[in-house]
């Protein structure tokens, strides 16, 4: 077994694998030129690892988008933003809907409009929680 | 200068995080097998529960005021710890983690900025992992530490900074009780009270030779430390009370498991020493990895948790769970920074009997192993001997009645969103 040296790349390339063939005498491996670092989900679904947290989906609320028992990728790092799917804990309960803000009312919107919106005024006891950035769905 | 950012309750605040009906609500935290308060909300300890309460003596209270109880869950807590770290990491460019819920900041910021990089750092904790902490900020650990209990004690904001010399702040630190100080127990606290000193600001004002006489070099590196003069570094830092941690930045970045597994063990060598020498036994071996944060590279950095089958200060028990919880962790690909190793749930090892899994005999060959393996530990070192792994789960065999999910290390366990 040998390892290779770290590949110099001022891209976010990953590093150089360990090569799966031992070196011996003769031709290399074709297959040697190809190796990669494997695709990493995490790479791709998490900017924040600290900051994020999984969440299971419950009821319809968030039809068509969100379904029942998907997963949600939530990043606590971001500033909830006008229009973002978030998680808010209220009445303590985690709930997800969509954050709109506009004429200096904030509101808390489901998707599937057989629900209600909500309204976060002072006296209702509601918190921003994190911020939706990946819906993970297992449809096989 | 220094910053101790300490979080506040913190298997309390775990219980917290994923859980908001819990919040505003009294929360109190059991010891494996469901015996003592471990941790309570500010909520409980307002109800008069105290700390190390037996459980079966505080029934009446719970019930009365539906108090939330739970066992320790050190999955949960292992990894709420990781997130703060992380985070914490990227506030600084030298961190030093203390204890499971504690780390030491080394931080560039000039005195006018301290309270509003103090401020900074509280809520960005807050905001990615839900974490309430306090900051206490110094020219000394000693200062920084003692100004985070100021912070939590005495202050609504949750942080305190010492800006400048201790005389400045000697109407405060003369009402403050020697034993509040960093490396201050019990027993130097009766003494220097016999001596007339109470407080933090006579134990400044004392001379010398008497705190070298009574107390040794360490007790006079403690009075400079208060006078703001820095002389504690990392090996003779007072061990902390709940956890014990052992951890290092490579000197290069880590590739390879194999190289990662010997670090592994030899931090679980020194931290089981550690643990042997304050007589303690611990319940729990958590890992902790991670890449360098500065780097623009591919980032990882994650906790595993062990819970051993019984608490153990035998050396091969310790290392075996860590390479079991590193062997979960590790992916390949990335240049590690760090490894660590904490051990927790730590219970004082005369309190241990022989049990059905470990009979008197072998209780006390693996006593005098240890005795001797302590004694000639200077040729032993760096995790040279390596024993097979005894770390089975035995979950079953520990009373665990009020378990909260593992929110954030088991994908059945996560929160649910309506």
């Amino acid at each position: 077994m040998c390892a290779l040296p770290v590949i110099n790349s001022s891209s976010r390339l990953p590093i150089a694998p360990l090569y799966a063939t031992a070196i011996k005498a003769g031709f290399p491996s074709p297959a040697d030129d190809y190796i990669e670092k494997m695709l990493d989900l995490n790479e791709y679904l998490i900017r924040h690892p600290a900051a994020t947290f999984f969440v299971r989906v419950s009821g319809d609320s968030m039809t068509p988008g969100i379904c029942h028992s998907d997963i949600l990728v939530v990043d606590r790092a971001l500033t909830p933003m006008h229009n973002n799917i978030v998680i808010a804990a209220v009445n303590g309960e985690l709930t997800v809907k969509r954050l709109v803000i506009k004429n200096g009312t904030t509101l808390l919107v489901p998707d599937n409009d057989t629900y209600e919106t909500m309204a976060l005024t002072p006296e209702v006891d509601c918190t921003l929680w994190g911020v939706v950035i990946h819906i993970i769905r297992t449809v096989g | 200068m220094y910053a101790l950012v300490d979080c506040n309750n913190f298997y309390a605040s775990c219980e917290k995080v994923c859980n908001p009906a819990l919040w505003g609500k009294a929360v109190v935290v059991l010891s494996n097998n469901d015996g003592n308060v471990i941790a309570r909300s500010p909520e409980a300890k307002a109800l008069g529960i105290a700390m190390g309460a037996p459980f079966y003596q505080c029934t009446n209270i719970i019930r009365k005021h539906h108090v939330a109880v739970f066992s320790s869950n050190y999955a949960l807590y292992g990894d709420m710890s990781r997130r703060v770290m992380d985070t914490l990491a990227t506030c600084a460019p030298y961190m030093e983690v203390y204890s499971i819920d504690e780390a030491f900041l080394l931080c560039n910021v000039p005195l006018c900025q301290a309270e509003r990089y103090a401020l900074q750092v509280k809520h960005t904790v807050l905001q990615w992992t839900g974490m309430p902490v306090s900051v206490g900020m110094g020219a000394t650990k000693t200062l920084a530490k003692l100004a985070n209990h100021i912070a939590k004690k005495r202050t609504q904001s949750g942080v305190f900074i010492f800006a400048g010399d201790s005389s400045l702040y000697n109407n405060l630190l003369m009402r403050i009780d020697v034993q509040e100080v960093w490396g201050i127990g019990g027993r130097y606290a009766r003494m220097l009270r016999r001596h007339g000193i109470d407080t933090v600001w006579q134990l400044i004002c004392a001379d010398d030779s008497f705190i070298k006489k009574t107390m040794t070099i360490v007790g006079l590196r403690t009075v400079y430390e208060l006078r703001g003069i820095p002389c504690i570094n990392t090996e003779d830092a007072p061990p902390p009370k709940k956890c014990i941690v052992s951890s290092r930045s490579f000197g290069k970045p880590v590739t390879e498991c194999n190289e990662l597994q010997e670090a592994a063990a030899h931090y679980a060598s020194i931290a089981s020493q550690k643990l042997r020498k304050q007589h303690g036994a611990a319940g729990v071996v958590t890992v902790f990895v991670s890449t360098n944060p500065f780097k623009d590279e591919p980032q990882y950095s994650s906790a595993a948790t062990i819970t051993l089958d019984m608490h153990s200060c035998y050396t091969p028990d310790i290392i075996a769970a860590a390479q079991t919880a590193l062997h979960r962790l590790f992916r390949s690909g990335y240049r590690y920074k760090k490894v660590g190793i904490m051990l927790t749930d730590i219970v004082a090892s005369q309190e241990l009997s022989p049990t059905l899994f470990l009979p008197a005999q072998s209780y006390e060959r693996r006593y005098n192993l240890m005795q001797t393996l302590d004694s000639v530990n200077a040729a032993l070192g760096r995790g040279a001997v390596y024993f097979a792994s005894e770390g089975v789960q035995r979950q079953w065999a520990m009373r665990r009645r009020y378990l909260s999910p593992r929110y954030t290390t088991h994908w059945d366990e996560i929160p649910l969103v309506r």
